[in-house]
């Protein structure tokens, strides 16, 4: 019997698919139980379907690294009891299982009050494949990196268009799954345009590192995937699905759109 | 007791506390502290840590800050001797006077540090966070001495009960931008005041206001702030020949009280309180009190006690005083509260605007509604311990909770 994938592999594999077939891969993001927690693992399983990676957030209290979108969902997940616990319970209960990786994101502080004893276990049984921990620089990761990598699951890093050229290369040399580049300084959710120096800093960070690099942080319409094809191998789209969603209008057809 | 607190070896804490081994290179104030904070920031943080080791004990930038500290604020403030309050509570107590301070609080000491390294450290604007107000018309008047834009994030909840703060906050050039996210309070304003910094991090300074967020900003509002303790026990000494008994300071993130501590935290024969805002009652909401209700976690870039329910969402809190109200506190207060070295309580709402209201009529003198929870600390310390000499820190006056006061205290009578 071959020996089952890392999840983190998973999450590369994912990526790579994707770009054999000559496009960037997709990643979306959710915000957990958002907009309805009813409906929620049905959306999740739908948008799994035309994507490649998907990001479940966790909401929380002070979203810092989050821009007004995000920040909404966020606390309309809250006002309807959504936790990491249920979003965990959520993942493992549905009979059906999403088509992509998936993801979960989230500030540091649901994570410890969950406990790094528990965690790693609870989200492989819940099919989760890594984390993205937006308030946790590499220095302060030794802990949850290892808790996780006990049950194979990745941590995925950030690098960012300030990150000094040595910071870089150490961090996407530490890199699983693949390497989030933060396409602007700023909060998630503005709009970015793609200029040369975006482009040529995508490059650099894509020649640092050995796993895929997607880019996030902004990335709203085909125009800008267009543009970052060829620099990036994959893209994720965050508050633009949320506003979808918000609107209600149909995110499958959103999210087909753009790829 | 949950694992995290059996793991703290209160011995060595202190230990560690008293031969001065915090923040140690990591910035952590032994389990606490550290720097959680997105990777946009991280090489902002770094230059500052950078700044602070270079400029901070530097003679030239040393001169220059004690020369604003003298002669634009007005240092040393003063320790006057609580004549009535003595007699009536029994014991010897003396104030030091930071409402003296220039802006009409201690923030002051630590804004014009902060705003003198931004300026060495080639920043082009500052931002900064305010809940009561004061550090934000401290901000803005430490920017406009030295020469930056500034622009003060707060709360909307808070201009409303701080409004006379926002007037002058505005003289002062500052732009002031209300906060309407989360809890429209301070700790609303830091994550408004961080989305700002990760948008410009290059070149923009955060002047932090208080003994939190990530590292070195606690050890940087810590040095910043000493000068108070500092001069408080030199006073103490010249004016009665001995140390106090007892030192009593109020505790929202916590850097007037970490300031009057500082300096004592060796003298192990003089007893250390922190007073946290007890609010209206013990229940999750009902109060800001970390120390006493929290549990560890991170916010804002440190780990430290927070107000936070199971599933680590940092709960609302509740405060008569807006700087009070907030749901963690300096990592390095934990860190004495772990060690046993300073104990902290709680007074409530009603107590803090009675000590402020006994304080007026009998010493002449407004103080601030933070003040005045270590008035009512120091009152009821006195009740139970006759004929101690106590120090309270009054961390600032009164006028700019003229608001609250006309909706409290003033019912009825104007």
């Amino acid at each position: 019997m071959p020996t089952p994938t890392k999840p983190s592999q998973q999450i590369s594999d994912a990526i790579r698919a994707a770009q054999s077939q000559d496009r960037p891969a997709l990643v979306a993001f959710l915000t957990g139980g958002f907009p309805e927690p009813d409906h929620f693992h049905e959306l999740l399983c739908k948008v799994a379907d035309v994507s490649d990676v998907v990001e479940i957030g966790v909401p929380f209290s002070d979203p810092m690294a989050d821009g007004l979108t995000i920040q909404r969902s966020s606390r309309a997940a809250l006002a309807k009891g959504i936790s990491l616990k249920w979003i965990l319970n959520t993942l493992q209960s549905a009979k059906q299982k999403p088509k992509a990786p998936i993801l979960l994101m989230s500030y540091l502080n649901p994570l410890l009050a969950f406990g790094f004893d528990k965690l790693p276990q609870a989200a492989r049984m819940a099919g989760v494949s890594g984390f993205i921990v937006p308030d946790l620089p590499h220095e302060e990761s030794d802990a949850i990196q290892t808790a996780l990598h006990a049950e194979g699951l990745a941590l995925i890093q950030m690098v960012t268009p300030v990150t000094p050229a040595e910071r870089l290369a150490m961090l996407c040399k530490s890199a699983e799954g693949f390497v989030y580049a933060v396409t602007m300084t700023g909060t998630t959710g503005k709009q970015v345009a793609t200029p040369n120096e975006i482009l040529r800093y995508m490059d650099s960070v894509r020649a640092a590192s050995n796993v895929p690099v997607c880019a996030g942080f902004g990335i709203r319409t085909r125009e800008q995937v267009q543009a970052i094809k060829g620099h990036a191998d994959g893209m994720v789209v965050g508050s633009a699905l949320v506003e979808v969603l918000e609107r209600g209008e149909d995110p499958i057809k959103f999210l087909k759109d753009l790829k | 007791m949950s694992t995290f607190e059996k793991s703290l070896d209160a011995k060595a804490l202190l230990a560690n506390v008293l031969s001065d081994r915090y923040p140690d290179e990591r910035g952590r104030f032994g389990p606490f502290g550290g720097s959680y904070i997105p990777e946009t920031l991280v090489p902002a943080l770094n230059r500052l840590k950078e700044g602070v080791k270079r400029y901070l004990h530097d003679k030239e930038f040393q001169t220059e800050y004690q020369a604003e500290l003298r002669d634009w604020i007005g240092r040393p403030t003063a320790l006057t001797h609580a004549r009535t309050l003595s007699k009536r509570w029994g014991c010897e107590l003396w104030l030091k006077r930071e409402d003296l301070a220039h802006t009409g609080a201690h923030k002051i000491n630590n804004s014009i540090g902060q705003v003198l390294l931004a300026k060495k450290l080639g920043a082009k604007r500052v931002i900064a966070e305010t809940g009561a107000g004061q550090h934000g018309v401290a901000s803005a008047a430490a920017c406009a001495r030295i020469g930056l834009p500034c622009t003060v994030y707060m709360g909307a909840v808070d201009m409303e009960r701080q409004a006379p703060n926002v007037g002058r906050m505005k003289l002062l050039g500052a732009t002031v931008v209300p906060v309407t996210s989360g809890d429209k309070t301070l700790r609303a304003a830091v994550d408004e005041a961080l989305r700002d910094w990760v948008t410009d991090p290059n070149g923009t300074y955060y002047c932090l206001g208080s003994a939190i967020g990530p590292h070195p900003y606690p050890y940087l509002v810590r040095e910043l702030q000493s000068i108070i303790g500092r001069e408080a026990r030199e006073q103490m000494l010249q004016r009665t020949g001995s140390l106090p008994d007892v030192a009593i300071a109020c505790v929202g993130g916590g850097s007037n009280a970490i300031g009057l501590f500082y300096p004592f935290v060796k003298d192990t024969q003089v007893q250390l309180i922190g007073i946290e805002a007890g609010g209206t009652g013990t229940g999750l909401g009902q109060n800001a009190a970390s120390l006493a209700y929290g549990k560890p976690g991170v916010l804002q870039g440190c780990y430290s006690m927070l107000l936070q329910d199971e599933n680590g969402q940092i709960q609302e809190t509740h405060s008569v005083s807006a700087g009070l109200d907030y749901p963690g506190v300096g990592p390095e207060h934990a860190l004495l509260q772990a060690a046993g070295r300073v104990s902290y309580e709680g007074i409530e709402d009603d107590d803090a605007l009675n000590a402020l209201e006994e304080c007026c009529a009998a010493e002449g003198i407004l103080p601030a509604i933070e003040s005045s929870h270590a008035l009512a600390g120091a009152r009821r310390y006195a009740k139970n311990n006759p004929g101690k000499k106590i120090l309270i820190g009054l961390s600032g006056r009164g006028d700019k909770d003229m608001p609250t006061l006309q909706r409290t205290l003033l019912v009825g009578k104007i």
